[in-house]
């Protein structure tokens, strides 16, 4: 493939996306008015607290939602094609091919009865169609591939054998086993030791480089953001409350939720003093504030906030926030 | 690998033996005298005593064990006290009628309760689950002598598609064998059924909600790859665990379906030498079914390491 032309190419694209839990009829959707894209080379970092749908969404681009949760409306689509309309079997096609996945915690995302080699390959085995014997033989591959040192023995080893590391570096190697358009890696270094993560996040950069693939990385951790992210997505209670390139987002943060988040960041060379935090916590789904859902957590907040839909699209800066 | 299985088997054997020198103390201390029952009660002293010397029961008891035992590993349990035959032709005589109806009665138990248990627990809360769980109580609760009796009265007088009682074996036509052991081995099976059942819907369950099974999927596993290559195998610990259980107890009841069926195998050779007082008879099937148990056991073992990896380690 072009490389240039290929950079472009917008390889997800989510749009005014919303998510409901069934069972609930008449409460705000658990994900609301969420928009964001992602294009080829480029890595799209999702951040906001726990609980504010980062996970669900990327769950909801894979069409892997827990059965209790549904596409209510907007869409999403995949290297052009819609993922709410595709049939299951489409959806399994596309698994796997087009988008790969990396999770939170390798140990338990690894089938403990299977050789890790196994796991690799299947993806082989689905899409291409190719003998387990060839696919193993690739899963060898793949293994160097992610910087695993005698990767025909770790092919032939089961997970427990393997180290959290290598766990992660081995999902990566399935995860691109087929070489997708897009990853998603769903805080994939927050089980790991600090000196882990660094290297896991260097091997996602650089496997990223060579393939030109799209990245959506949904991370809390705003150290990982600044090193690999293009892109920033800002999320809080389920909504995008603000979008920019990294270097802007972090040097000019516009929404008051993104620098509260910003100014609760420890940095080194700094006197210890007490870390600023944001008051409150975010409001559990089914329990949005009406108008701006931040607004009893910020320091800014005054009467339009109070009630209303506040655009989260508008001239310039991305910003869902009347002041900014 | 080799070193589990070794110090396993040594168990094993341990066992064994542990369950000989008590079958043979509870012989020791149980009612009656060998040799006034084999002589009658009209005999004279003389002839009790004779009977004694004839069979060792003058010997240390250390004697008689090490004797008895000796000659039991070579299959030798002795003559009956009832009918002069040797033991082991007694137990050989009876032993195909109850083997054909366990083996069947696990085959139907493994592939009815596996297959019944994967659908409930792949379709949870369904009307097929609930169908599963509900047919899985009513397997339970049942005793299996009335679900026997129930069984001959439908297949075998009302509809008259199956023999009602007897047992054909297999070398006189696997076709009469099978229609006069699946009767039995369906009322045996039930109970058993109905536990692996549950446990697999158990353990499918469980092990849909980890993450391995959504990490399987994001690679784009369709159902029945994953069921095939990450739900059996990974819930399959809880199943041959109750599989076990329930062997072991499938020797008690196919005592009570021998007797439904009116067929003579082992369970029924059991009670006839219990009311004889034919001590021999009964050391021998108390091993044998001892002996079976931890055979069981060990093969348990042995797959616990086939399914997990880890555990070979």
């Amino acid at each position: 493939m072009n490389a240039t032309a290929a950079r472009h190419e917008t390889v997800l694209s989510v749009d005014t996306l919303r998510l409901d839990l069934l069972g609930s009829p008449g409460q705000p959707g658990l994900v609301e008015d969420v928009s964001f894209q992602v294009r080829a080379g480029e890595t799209v970092a999702l951040i906001g607290e726990s609980g504010c749908g980062k996970s669900i969404t990327s769950l909801a681009v894979l069409d892997l939602l827990p059965p209790q949760v549904v596409v209510a409306s907007g869409t999403i689509s995949v290297a052009g094609e819609d993922v709410t309309a595709a049939t299951a079997r489409r959806m399994d096609a596309l698994r796997g091919s087009v988008v790969g996945s990396v999770f939170q915690d390798p140990m338990s995302s690894l089938d403990p009865t299977m050789t890790v080699g196994a796991q690799i390959a299947e993806s082989r085995r689905l899409h291409l169609r190719e003998p387990r014997k060839v696919a193993l033989e690739r899963a060898v591959e793949l293994l160097e591939l992610v910087g695993i040192p005698n990767p025909r023995a770790r092919a032939a080893a089961y997970p427990y054998e393997l180290s959290g590391g290598m766990q992660q570096r081995a999902l990566i190697a399935a995860a691109i086993a087929c070489e997708p358009r897009l990853l998603i890696a769903d805080e994939p270094t927050t089980a790991l030791d600090v000196t882990v993560q660094a290297e896991i996040l260097e091997l996602l950069a650089d496997l990223q480089q060579r393939t030109g693939m799209g990245m959506l990385l949904v991370t809390h951790d705003l150290g990982v953001v600044a090193g690999i992210a293009d892109r920033v997505v800002v999320m809080y209670a389920g909504q995008t409350v603000e979008q920019a390139p990294t270097e802007e987002l972090f040097a000019n943060p516009a929404h008051p939720y993104t620098r509260a988040l910003l100014s609760s960041v420890p940095q080194a060379g700094r006197r210890l003093t007490a870390l600023p935090i944001i008051p409150g916590r975010v409001p559990p789904a089914g329990a949005f504030p009406a108008g701006c859902r931040f607004h009893d957590r910020c320091a800014f907040a005054e009467a339009r906030c109070l009630d209303g839909e506040i655009p989260g699209n508008r001239a310039g800066r991305q910003s869902r926030c009347h002041q900014a | 690998m080799v070193i589990r299985l070794l110090r396993r088997l040594g168990i094993s054997l341990v066992s064994l033996f542990l369950v000989a020198v008590v079958v043979f103390l509870l012989m020791q201390a149980a009612p009656g005298d060998a040799a006034e029952a084999l002589v009658g009660s009209d005999a004279t002293a003389a002839e009790v005593e004779a009977a004694r010397e004839r069979l060792g029961l003058n010997e240390p008891l250390v004697v008689q064990f090490g004797n008895w035992l000796l000659a039991a590993v070579q299959g030798d349990f002795g003559t009956s006290l009832y009918s002069d035959r040797p033991v082991i032709d007694s137990l050989l005589a009876a032993a195909p009628a109850t083997i054909s109806i366990s083996v069947v009665a696990l085959l139907i138990a493994a592939v009815l309760g596996v297959t019944a248990g994967t659908v409930a627990g792949l379709r949870q809360n369904s009307w097929a689950d609930r169908g599963v769980s509900l047919l899985a109580t009513l397997g339970i609760a049942m005793p299996n002598f009335w679900v026997g009796l129930l069984l001959v009265s439908v297949f075998a007088f009302d509809l008259g598609w199956l023999p009602a009682t007897g047992y054909v074996p297999i070398e006189q036509g696997f076709g009469d064998w099978l229609r006069h052991v699946i009767l039995p081995a369906f009322a045996l099976a039930l109970a058993m059924t109905a536990e692996v059942a549950r446990q697999t819907r158990g353990g499918v369950v469980d092990v849909l909600s980890r993450p391995y099974i959504l990490a399987a999927r994001a690679r784009g596993a369709s159902r029945g790859w994953l069921v095939r290559k990450h739900v059996l195998r990974n819930s399959a610990i809880p199943v041959v665990t109750v599989f076990g259980l329930q062997s072991a107890s499938l020797l008690g009841g196919v005592v009570i379906i021998e007797a439904v069926f009116g067929i003579s195998g082992l369970g029924t050779l059991a009670i006839t030498s219990v009311v004889r007082q034919d001590y021999p008879v009964i050391q021998a099937y108390v091993v044998l079914v001892a002996l079976i148990v931890i055979v069981i056991n060990l093969l348990v073992d042995i797959s616990y390491g086939w399914i997990n990896p880890k555990v070979r380690s």
